[in-house]
């Protein structure tokens, strides 16, 4: 047990060994460079969340103004106001702006006026549809009957209602756990409790296996051939809905649950188990009754895990859920999730416009859900391994 | 079962009774699969049948998936399908070649290795031989690589865009070719779509290394030291040396994770079509996955181009499958050689 667990006082010692350190500068500063690079990780989920947040924050903040009808500068007044307010109206970027002469920026006013004026005179356009009032809640849009929740980003009036998205994310993930978690966990406990060992040696590389098929596949498997398959057996109307893409999102989390409540159910020391089947239970009920409690933390560690991994999958759902972005709780129904979105609408955007830092207000609720969600499942996890270590 | 001949005063003999007690020991783990109830109790039958069953169903899958593409996918494999590229038509199934996009894929996942192999190895130097495992900075550190393993695979390709092309990319064109108008760093291209992956794929290396640095006998360490080696000199020449199956398993595991990606080279390198083959750092490229994406959602004719779709897929799954069977059997070793230490 001495290499392996870092907590042994002879594993913990050779870390504190620095032999050669005084001595010889070298060592020194190897040591200082081998520190510098290992802080790259923490740079880097650091600069993550800086780089996908920056493109939002204005849209957090409120400072981005959507409406597609805006006060309108008449070119007499474009000496009076200042350049950077100009650059902004015109919608330019600073390179672009210093390339232009007076007669080409006049021009350019010249055509958003007339823009403007065939812009429809609707009150919506008057909108900036990127409040968080417009973003999170129902609004009456013109030709409308009631308030609804919408995101159509690209019309005459952009709606970008978050709704319909968070609501498909959180329906797929949730038939790929409902899927994929009573599956993952059964063949979890046969495989760790109940299977002959010489089984449990091929069993355990084949689920794994299925970790190393790419999304992409799993999605082209879901389009072409589960789709079909599906809808022959089901007898519904559309092909591409949430119960096809959650079917298929549960391959994909089907390992992770699988592999992280296995290792849970292992943790649990072998002891128990003798204690158990020397009174006389079955390998069954010792593993249902007394292993399973024990690890339960770690099983739900391999839920939240699950989740972090389904609601962050993009290629399945991307090409197998229908991509209609529809505020239903119907599972046969086609939906859109908010990752499909980014993959789908991100290369057709405007850099820095309202759309696009809107998709990475959507990516950085995703970093932040994932995120949690990690940090509770890796807790938990951590957790109840000193705690059945402890008491071993 | 045939009985030992045990002779224990001949030298054949006590080898035979250690390797007999050996057997015995390495069984030991299982040694309750030997202790067994007389009879059968009905509901523990039937639940370790459901749990079978279930085990069955996903290994069931598994097949079912594999099965159904090699199946399909065989008619339209040739080696004219798989070394040419396709010039004119790449929805044309007798013309059609994904010479191009293996070429891209190959490429930008060695580039990749460039990158995440030094950095990851490093970190877990220093994660197994420098780091206290109690100190608050590892403790971070741990804690950073597993959330990078979970970061959604799109919100890295937002990264790359964000990070990269615009911020790092831009400033070195406003830098190096203020003149130019067109961007030439400031734009999707191979070398950011291989960064993006890199940071994507680091917690593989880095776990996988850490797995086999751990597996490495204290004792060499110190016997390297006792005959007068610095820390460093211990590292450099004991044990990596040592550790170089498990550094190898990380970089294809890492290969094969990154290979099948799509999601983060969608904006930061991937084209839909390029009538020729990447030649520099700045140039984009044409990739596998991004082109069963392609296929199977643009193709003009889906029944038609059905068999090149099949194919292209099983390029994909040979390639990325016979990695994680490499790395899979190398680890089995490393596993192997950690317990016989225990």
């Amino acid at each position: 047990m001495l290499a392996a667990d870092p907590a042994s006082p002879r594993a913990t010692d050779w870390s504190t060994i620095r032999r050669g350190v005084k001595a010889r500068p070298v060592e020194w500063l190897a040591e200082r460079g081998i520190l510098l690079v290992s802080l790259s990780t923490i740079v880097m989920v650091f600069l993550i969340f800086l780089f996908v947040g920056r493109e939002a924050l204005p849209v957090v903040l409120g400072h981005l103004n959507a409406a597609r009808v805006q006060e309108v500068i008449p070119p007499e007044k474009m000496e009076a106001v200042p350049a950077e307010q100009l650059r902004a109206y015109l919608g330019l970027t600073a390179a672009e702006f210093a390339r232009m002469d007076k007669e080409t920026l006049r021009l350019l006013m010249e055509i958003k006026v007339e823009e403007h004026a065939a812009l429809p005179d609707d009150k919506d356009a008057r909108l900036n549809t990127t409040d968080w009032r417009y973003l999170l809640g129902p609004h009456q849009w013109t030709d409308y009957q009631k308030p609804e929740y919408i995101w159509q980003p690209v019309s005459q009036v952009p709606k970008y209602n978050l709704v319909p998205l968070i609501i498909g994310s959180l329906k797929t993930t949730l038939i790929a756990l409902l899927f994929s978690v009573p599956l993952a966990l059964g063949a979890a406990i046969y495989v760790s409790q109940l299977a002959p060992p010489k089984l449990k040696e091929y069993i355990k590389p084949a689920i794994e296996m299925l970790s190393g098929i790419p999304s992409v596949v799993l999605g082209f498997f879901a389009l072409i051939v589960m789709a079909s398959v599906l809808q022959a057996i089901f007898g519904y109307q559309y092909r591409l809905n949430a119960f096809v893409a959650g079917l298929a999102l549960g391959f994909a989390v089907i390992p992770v649950v699988f592999s992280i409540s296995e290792d849970a159910l292992t943790s649990v020391p072998r002891s128990y188990v003798q204690a158990a089947l020397a009174v006389g239970s079955t390998k069954w009920q010792a593993a249902w009754g007394i292993v399973l409690p024990a690890a339960l933390p770690g099983v739900f560690a391999a839920v939240v895990l699950g989740f972090g991994r389904a609601i962050g999958e993009t290629m399945i759902v991307l090409m197998a859920s229908g991509n209609a972005s529809i505020v239903s709780w119907n599972i046969f129904e086609s939906t859109r999730t908010m990752t499909a979105t980014i993959a789908a609408e991100l290369a057709e955007t405007v850099v820095g416009g309202p759309h696009y830092r809107l998709l990475f207000l959507i990516g950085a609720l995703l970093f932040i859900v994932t995120f949690l969600s990690n940090m509770a499942g890796d807790l938990i996890m951590h957790r109840l391994k000193s705690r059945l270590e402890g008491k071993k | 079962m045939k009985k030992l001949d045990l002779r224990p005063d001949t030298a054949q003999g006590k080898l035979q009774k250690r390797r007999r007690w050996k057997r015995m020991l390495l069984r030991d783990d299982n040694l309750s699969w030997d202790i067994r109830r007389t009879g059968v109790h009905l509901p523990s039958a039937f639940f370790t049948g459901v749990n079978a069953a279930a085990t069955g169903l996903i290994l069931g899958i598994l097949f079912f998936i594999l099965a159904n593409i090699l199946w399909n996918g065989w008619d339209g494999l040739s080696w004219r399908f798989v070394f040419s590229g396709s010039a004119d038509d790449m929805f044309d199934v007798n013309k059609a070649g994904v010479f191009p996009m293996i070429f891209g894929t190959a490429a930008r996942v060695i580039l990749m290795t460039l990158f995440v192999i030094p950095i990851g190895v490093i970190t877990a130097i220093y994660l197994t031989e420098y780091a206290s495992s109690t100190s608050p900075i590892t403790r971070i550190i741990r804690g950073a690589v597993n959330n990078l393993a979970g970061v959604p695979s799109i919100v890295f390709g937002l990264f790359g865009l964000g990070f990269f092309i615009s911020f790092v990319g831009g400033r070195m064109d406003q830098l190096f070719l203020p003149d130019t108008a067109e961007p030439v760093w400031g734009k999707p291209a191979i070398l950011w779509a291989s960064l993006t992956l890199a940071v994507m794929t680091l917690p593989v290396v880095i776990v996988a290394t850490e797995e086999s640095l751990r597996a490495i006998a204290p004792g060499l360490r110190e016997g390297s030291l006792a005959l007068g080696a610095t820390k460093l000199q211990t590292i450099l020449r004991v044990v990596l040396p040592q550790a170089l199956p498990g550094i190898l398993t990380g970089g294809i595991l890492a290969v094969s994770r990154a290979a099948g990606e799509v999601a983060p080279i969608l904006f930061t390198g991937a084209a839909y079509y390029m009538a020729h083959l990447p030649h520099s750092l700045t140039s984009q490229f044409m990739d596998l996955g991004y082109h069963v994406f392609v296929l199977s959602t643009q193709s003009p004719n889906i029944e038609q181009t059905r068999p090149i779709l099949y194919a292209t897929v099983v390029v994909l799954l040979v390639l990325t499958f016979a990695l994680n069977v490499v790395a899979i059997l190398v680890r089995s070793q490393v596993r192997r050689r950690m317990r016989a230490m225990q």
